[in-house]
């Protein structure tokens, strides 16, 4: 009798590493996530250590894996790499079937990737080169304010008032603060205003046709991002479960699908 | 998926005497402007050289320079001291590397030629076809050597070419003869311009015969070749050693076609590249899409010294309609067409779209082209943002990420 096989996915992002375990049927037995750091194959390890800790599995029961994201050349336990692209398109595929527009606004770049029926992807776009509507911006924007970043999400919850930060550029918004700041405008609007602002810089990606999922660190931690851009797109927004994983849940599903090809 | 074992880049044997030719070009002019032996005309890269030749003038392409800049990314270094003469990074950085190579007295020549310093002009010759940048450049050498400057402004957005258009271009391309005149001491030879339209013309058809073989699959040559390749064709043409030099570089390219050459071993995707090279980045690109079995065949920019209208009876007449027919020149709705048969003759599988920062006129992903010809076509495309020569523009990562991504997408849906 064989032992179970199970697959790993290891996306190495800008911020965060992330790695999903999941089974021979596709079932997500583990995860983890830390800060990227500056030693990605180190975090990536660590990662895989905490999601087999969690899994309650030895290191000999993974026998694939495939890494994404930026640092994805960097895992040196990898078998395969893939862009995040394509991993997130899987990822969410996996729990949202049928075609969609994915949107997601990670650490240092949002994409948009429209997937047909079957999951494939039809085309995709990502952000200009500055950080602008990404989770950096939020991070920025969360020092200007002195803010825990893990506060945002309940401040721009308790109100429906939003400044408007217009610019493109993430120093510029910060100097738009500043003005708001100048004029007693109440700290939970600009941060409701800054969520409003990363939404619209989405939304000057791509129209947003059908159905419309969501995923990445920023809507995991901030959930009322998707509130806003549901709104914004007049229809509700899906947004998978553990959306900060998508990508390393398609890297997972691509080595189970090596596997067992 | 990932590729990160370097592809062998296939040494195309005609490069000896491409880089031989072109350190006969930079030796005569570094030898006219010691020596006085011949005048030295200034010409923008589409501009009117084969006038200047004409007149007897060794002609240089600072555009030319600032691909040399480019390349060998001494502009990094460059660009900003232009940038604090108040020339703004968001303008050409052809522009902002050549006048920054200037004031820093550097350049690429000097390494590759044992040139102190490129040659200094007598004349300026512009034409506005490509963008208004280059009037600019020319304007700042102008008032730093103080020589005369003459220039065409060409009509932007054109459709068809009409009479109107070309009434207004041959008055201006005859406008320029007395000034060059006054410069040469000599009276314009029309039986010697039409000797250098026809070598000029030849040139042209070699050109087009060395990207047309890459119609071929597998291709014999890549876009990242024929950005070198082209030199002749820009700073050469007029002159009979381009029309040679292209003889030499397609019987080699028919040789590789007849023995099964690929310049990509095993050429399994073909892609075409839309706006400018980013230039201190070519081997790199070129690597990447080789590891990924991919062959970017052709391209909108080596393309563009293509002059099949030269052959006119007229000489001013046929400048004025060469200048003009160019991609570069022309409205959305020419540029969706020329784009479309590129696809349909090289056989396309993706297009790659860079968007230079600095160079709006050779990007042409802002107006909804890759969105209208994808829904045309059905092809995959990528737009990725970089700069001709300012890779303080670049994202190294981004980029990758993106052009992999499209490889990724044609291997999912094959």
């Amino acid at each position: 009798m064989t032992a179970p096989a199970y697959f790993c996915g290891v996306d190495v992002g800008a911020s965060a590493t992330k790695v999903v375990l999941v089974d021979a049927r596709g079932n997500a037995v583990g995860m983890a996530v830390n800060p990227s750091g500056v030693d990605y194959d180190q975090t990536a390890r660590q990662c895989l250590d905490q999601a087999l800790l969690e899994a309650d599995l030895q290191r000999e029961a993974v026998v694939r894996t495939v890494s994404t994201g930026y640092g994805r050349t960097n895992v040196s336990f990898a078998d395969d790499s893939l862009t995040e692209i394509h991993c997130h398109g899987v990822g969410c595929h996996h729990h949202i079937p049928g075609a969609l527009t994915l949107v997601d606004i990670g650490g240092q770049d949002n994409k948009v990737i429209r997937l047909d029926d079957h999951g494939r992807r039809v085309d995709f776009c990502m952000n200009r080169k500055c950080a602008a509507g990404t989770g950096a911006f939020i991070e920025e924007i969360a020092l200007r304010l002195d803010l825990d970043v893990g506060d945002m999400d309940g401040l721009a919850q308790s109100t429906d008032d939003a400044v408007r930060l217009s610019s493109f550029c993430t120093v510029f918004a910060k100097t738009e603060i500043l003005a708001h700041l100048r004029t007693g405008v109440a700290v939970a609007s600009i941060v409701r205003g800054t969520f409003e602002s990363v939404i619209t810089r989405v939304l000057e990606m791509d129209p947003l046709d059908g159905t419309v999922a969501l995923t990445g660190g920023v809507v995991a931690h901030n959930p009322t991002v998707a509130d806003i851009l549901s709104a914004r797109v007049g229809r509700t927004v899906e947004v998978p479960p553990h959306p900060q994983f998508t990508g390393a849940l398609g890297a997972a599903l691509v080595a189970l699908k090596q596997g067992s090809d | 998926m990932s590729e990160d074992k370097k592809p062998v880049i296939k040494k195309i044997q005609s490069t000896g005497p491409m880089r031989a030719l072109m350190g006969e070009y930079f030796m005569e002019l570094d030898e006219a402007a010691k020596t006085g032996s011949a005048k030295v005309a200034w010409c923008t890269s589409v501009g009117p050289a084969e006038l200047l030749r004409a007149f007897g003038f060794l002609v240089y392409f600072p555009e030319n320079h600032g691909a040399l800049l480019g390349s060998s990314r001494l502009a990094s270094d460059l660009i900003p001291a232009a940038n604090a003469l108040g020339y703004s990074p968001d303008i050409c950085s052809y522009l902002t590397s050549d006048v920054g190579s200037y004031l820093k007295k550097q350049t690429p020549l000097s390494r590759a030629f044992g040139m102190e310093t490129v040659p200094k002009p007598d004349v300026l010759a512009y034409n506005t076809n490509q963008c208004r940048d280059v009037q600019d450049w020319f304007s700042f050498y102008q008032r730093e050597f103080d020589v005369p400057l003459v220039g065409v402004d060409t009509m932007r957005n054109v459709g068809d070419i009409t009479k109107d258009h070309l009434d207004g271009l041959v008055g201006q391309y005859k406008a320029l003869v007395p000034v060059l005149e006054e410069v040469t001491g000599t009276r314009l030879d029309l039986d010697r311009l039409r000797e250098v339209i026809r070598s000029s013309y030849q040139c042209t058809l070699g050109w087009k015969k060395v990207l047309r073989i890459a119609e071929q699959a597998p291709s014999p040559i890549t876009f990242f070749d024929g950005t070198i390749h082209m030199g002749p064709a820009v700073v050469l043409r007029g002159d009979d050693r381009a029309v040679a030099y292209y003889e030499t570089l397609s019987a080699e390219l028919e040789a590789r076609v007849a023995d099964g050459v690929a310049a990509v071993e095993d050429e399994k995707w073909r892609f075409y590249w839309d706006g400018m090279p980013v230039w201190g980045k070519l081997r790199d690109h070129a690597e990447f899409f080789g590891a990924r079995k991919a062959c970017v065949v052709a391209s909108t920019y080596c393309n563009s010294w293509i002059f099949e209208d030269l052959a006119h009876d007229d000489p001013f007449e046929g400048m004025a309609r060469a200048y003009t027919e160019l991609f570069i020149v022309r409205n959305e709705e020419f540029k969706e067409r020329y784009l479309t048969n590129m696809v349909r003759d090289y056989g396309i599988n993706g297009l790659v779209y860079h968007d230079s920062k600095t160079c709006p006129n050779n990007a042409n992903n802002r107006y909804g082209m890759p969105q209208r010809l994808a829904r045309k076509l059905g092809l995959p495309y990528v737009v990725f943002q970089g700069d001709l020569n300012d890779l303080r523009m670049y994202s190294e990562e981004q980029t990758r990420t993106q052009f992999e991504a499209l490889v990724e997408q044609l291997h999912e849906q094959a």
